[in-house]
């Protein structure tokens, strides 16, 4: 179409950076205080400009960790996180795709109550029952290890509801032919439906992934042994020091590092990522 | 290779929904049988409960002597061909054609000397590493084909397998289909809407209505001598002119309007006459009909359709009668509002009950 | 509810592929929803030895408690603010980016982005930009003459707040409205061009109204969203000072249970947010299952 409006154009450039300042600028600031030293806070103002310390804060923080908050090294964080974040990620697209199987491909007693069962968790996070699900971590005695800061966050409708999305968009013959080839249902779900839902899985794990590493209230309160900590809810542990400021140029190389990961899988995964979020939520 | 037998098969939907209501077939061994009827009339339904992919309510299925009722669509030695061709998206040519071996536990070298064998039969040898969406319409269709060919099977479903297909290349993968299935001998069940790819592929055409059969029979036999006004409506292009006609001892008239004339031959007093638009001829002016005209008709012209080899012209009996067709020479001309008197000899005359619409016979 | 039309007959399998979803959901979801609902009828002695049953006592207890009126309203300002925030903004943001071809992709990806960023981060970063010793955005107000501190000022606090969450939550909105608006046919907007709409008129009579599936849908999202994510972002920065400024409700259900040990108290707030949730997932699906039928 013909388009020619040079003010408007102008204009939406000028909105567009605007926007890009907006959710840049935190960032930008909190990258830069992570290069300074501890004494350039000191002055009452953050600084603007990048500083020389980056190499010094990061490898401390990645190694030592902030040793006055209680805080283990980032670097241990860090792990905990990625396990965290792909033990929920894979635990989630495991169970949901098999539920969406069973509830898209098979008609058996009880199945609209099931899929109700399943669907009505769909947006109720943890943070609203949070203190009975707590409660029954501890008396499975899965407080402070990896299955009880993963496993009660595993059970959710969003996968199951993406997969059952897209497996109603599948052609019904395919499954036709797939019998009269030959094929049960098990094995039509790994030689048919597994291949044609790779898009859809690898956009969900991306989501996931995000999900899981952001977790902050329930490694908060299922962990108290350091050794289990995870990195966002640990950077909170830094910030949160008594008395006095913080060790800022620290805690922003942490908030950082935290960032990164989940950063990165976006961009690099933009594609995936933004057709993911969209199915799963049609 | 082997018969089916369908013995008062039933599909009784939730909600009492009867879908096919008890349809008996006997199909013998290597014949091409066509289930042909408007969307709705239970063909598909029929066929998929002979595939296995539809339970069935009651009544019995029998491929080669054995009742499949209970049996796995995958045991059922038959290979079906779906209507948007149900390719598996993600496998190559080669595969598609391979998986309902393998899962069989066929040995490797005699999968591959099927495979080879029916690409060679259908020319998609060059495909075999191509996925199906790399692949023409037509071309697709014949990798359906394909996976069917390569079974062996006994008998060979196809689900109105060309209504994806472009006028042109239907008409060529009819003829293909027609040829395959004679030279395999493999007994076919068929399912179309069309009424033209029934006539051409047919042994024999079951004509099928509101889940119950019309009429079973050779297609020349169903076109010659439809069972009931819905055959001979559903078969034929343009379709019969059927018209409802009041009968005494002097004859036939119209029941609405009025220019219709003719014998009253089976001694009722209501019927409703049928005759095809080419056996209508066509006389101009006043010229009165011959002799031997069995119905006579007066005939208001509307419309003049060319279609090229041939032309259709509409009208109606006077006074607001039935409408009808009749095929005229390609190059003729009619003026509108012009009248026209159509007749036709005893042979051509179709007569059916005014009230059950079935034919009535002496 | 749909299902395909030929299915696979196995009478066991289907229940053997749900197990482990409804076993994991009912464990780490309906019973501790039922502990919750029962236990929102007893009252508790904070050390767990006595609890005695109280009917509704919870419940009616609650609304006259002024700090529970006082989350009400706080949640309601935050939700409205944040929501309506984070919506215009992403609106805007989308129509912007989706007028433009060339330079389309990289104005996206440089907008996605803070969706992946956690609530908690979000809240610190924000937090350290409003730091009344050392942040840069309280320099800046003091130039103008306000003086900022979110540690003694309630609306300050709640400005922080709702700064940081639809940080967080443009980007996902900002998504979802570039599908919208991706998903109209070019023809549409060539049709109006050619009845004579300037793109102004076009916006507000044919693509804002051909959008508003999707704003609904982001509505609905924005309010758990608001009601939910923000405990990280209140945890990680306000804890829901000064003064009960920002206690939002999800954050009391958090206090009043696991520092205040009022049990009773919790659960009842816990039943109540579980029902008010419960509700807009059944509105959204109702919605949901509507339009994939068209």
């Amino acid at each position: 179409m013909v388009q020619n409006n040079t003010w408007l154009n102008a204009l939406t450039h000028l909105i567009l950076i605007l926007g890009i300042v907006f959710v840049a600028f935190p960032v930008y600031i909190a990258i830069i205080a992570s290069t300074r030293g501890s004494f350039d806070f000191l002055q009452g103002l953050v600084p603007l400009l990048p500083g020389t310390e980056a190499i010094e804060n990061y490898s401390r923080i990645l190694n030592a960790g902030v040793s006055t908050s209680g805080a283990p090294p980032l670097g241990l964080m860090m792990t905990n996180s990625l396990v965290m974040a792909l033990s929920i990620a894979l635990g989630k697209i495991f169970i949901s795709i098999l539920s969406a199987f069973a509830i898209v491909y098979f008609r058996f007693p009880f199945r609209t109550l099931a899929f109700w069962m399943i669907f009505i968790t769909l947006m109720l996070p943890v943070e609203v029952r949070i203190m009975p699900t707590f409660k029954v971590v501890a008396d499975l005695g899965l407080l402070n290890s990896y299955a009880g800061l993963t496993i009660p966050l595993i059970a959710s409708a969003t996968a199951t509801f993406l997969f059952r999305q897209f497996f109603l968009t599948v052609p019904e013959e395919l499954m036709e032919a797939a019998r009269i080839d030959g094929a049960g249902p098990m094995k039509f779900f790994r030689d048919i439906l597994l291949p044609l839902s790779r898009t859809n899985i690898a956009a969900l794990f991306v989501i996931l992934f995000i999900y899981g590493w952001n977790q902050y209230l329930w490694p908060l309160l299922v962990t108290t042994d350091s050794s289990y900590y995870t990195v966002v809810m640990g950077i909170k542990r830094m910030a949160d020091v008594a008395d006095s400021e913080p060790q800022w140029n620290l805690v922003m190389a942490a908030v950082v590092l935290a960032m990164l990961p989940p950063i990165v899988v976006v961009i690099g995964m933009q594609k995936l990522f933004v057709k993911g979020l969209v199915e799963s939520e049609k | 290779m082997s018969s089916i037998v369908l013995k008062d098969v039933r599909k009784v939907y939730a909600g009492n929904v009867e879908a096919v209501k008890g349809v008996s077939i006997d199909i013998a061994d290597g014949e091409f049988i066509v289930l042909v009827g408007p969307s709705g009339c239970g063909k598909s339904t029929l066929l998929r409960m002979i595939a296995g992919l539809e339970e069935i309510s009651s009544g019995e299925v029998s491929i080669g002597d054995r009742v499949v009722n209970r049996v796995d669509p995958a045991n059922r030695d038959i290979a079906m061909v779906f209507q948007n061709y149900a390719l598996y998206p993600h496998m190559s040519v080669y595969n598609n054609l391979a998986y309902g071996l393998k899962n069989r536990g066929m040995a490797k070298a005699e999968i591959d000397r099927r495979v080879k064998e029916a690409a060679r039969i259908l020319e998609i040898g060059d495909y075999l590493d191509r996925k199906p969406r790399a692949l023409s319409g037509g071309q697709r269709q014949r990798v359906a084909m394909g996976r069917a060919i390569v079974r062996e099977p006994a008998a060979f479903l196809f689900d109105e397998p060309l209504s994806n297909l472009d006028a042109k290349l239907r008409v060529q993968m009819r003829v293909e289909i027609k040829k395959l299935q004679k030279d395999l001998g493999t007994t076919s069940v068929y399912v179309t809407h069309d009424q033209l790819e029934a006539m051409t592929l047919a042994d024999r055409l079951v004509v099928l209505n509101g889940g119950s059969i019309e009429q079973i029979g050779a297609p020349i036999d169903v076109y010659d001598k439809p069972a009931s006004t819905f055959v001979a409506s559903f078969i034929g292009s343009p379709a019969m002119n059927l018209i409802d006609a009041k009968a005494d001892a002097s004859g036939l008239a119209a029941a609405k309007g009025e220019g219709l004339s003719g014998a009253n031959a089976y001694g009722r007093e209501a019927y409703v006459v049928g005759v095809r638009p080419e056996h209508l001829k066509v006389l101009r002016g006043e010229a009165a009909a011959p002799a031997d005209a069995a119905l006579t008709l007066r005939m208001k012209v509307k419309v003049l359709e060319p279609v090229g080899a041939e032309s259709y012209l509409y009208g109606e009996l006077p006074n607001g009668g039935a409408s009808l067709v009749v095929r005229v020479e390609s190059h003729e001309t009619f003026a509108i509002g012009e009248m026209v008197t159509l007749h036709a000899p005893a042979k051509d005359v179709h007569f059916f009950d005014a009230q059950s619409g079935r034919r009535i016979e002496g | 509810m749909q299902t395909k039309r030929a299915i696979f007959p196995n009478k066991f399998l289907p229940y053997a592929l749900l197990a482990p979803q409804l076993a994991i959901t009912f464990v780490f979801f309906f019973w501790p929803a039922a502990q919750a609902v029962k236990q929102s009828f007893y009252k508790e002695d904070p050390f767990g030895l006595s609890s005695r049953f109280v009917g509704l006592a919870n419940y009616t207890k609650l609304f006259q408690e002024p700090d529970y009126l006082n989350s009400i309203g706080r949640t309601a300002v935050f939700a409205i603010s944040t929501t309506g925030l984070a919506l215009i903004l992403a609106l805007i943001f989308a129509v912007a980016v989706d007028r433009l071809i060339r330079s389309r992709n990289a104005y996206t990806t440089l907008l996605l982005w803070p969706y992946a960023v956690a609530p908690a981060v979000a809240g610190i970063l924000w937090w350290f930009m409003f730091n009344p010793t050392v942040g840069i955005l309280p320099y800046m107000l003091d130039v103008v003459g306000y003086d900022w501190n979110h540690r003694l000022n309630q609306t300050d606090a709640m400005i922080l707040i709702v700064l940081a969450a639809s940080w967080k939550q443009i980007s996902y909105n900002f998504i979802f409205f570039l599908a919208g608006l991706q998903a109209i046919p070019k023809s549409l907007k060539e049709a109006a061009a050619i009845d004579g709409a300037g793109p102004v008129k076009s916006f507000f009579t044919i693509i804002l109204p051909l959008l508003s599936p999707t704003s609904f849908f982001l509505l609905v999202v924005n309010i758990v969203s608001a009601l939910f994510d923000t405990f990280a972002i209140i945890d990680a920065t306000t804890a829901g000072g000064p003064a009960q400024g920002t206690n939002v409700l999800v954050y009391k259900v958090y206090q009043d249970g696991f520092i205040g040990l009022n049990l009773g108290s919790s659960a009842a707030q816990s039943v109540i947010l579980m029902a008010v949730v419960i509700l807009l997932t059944v509105i959204q699906f109702r919605y949901i299952e509507r339009r994939v039928q068209y």
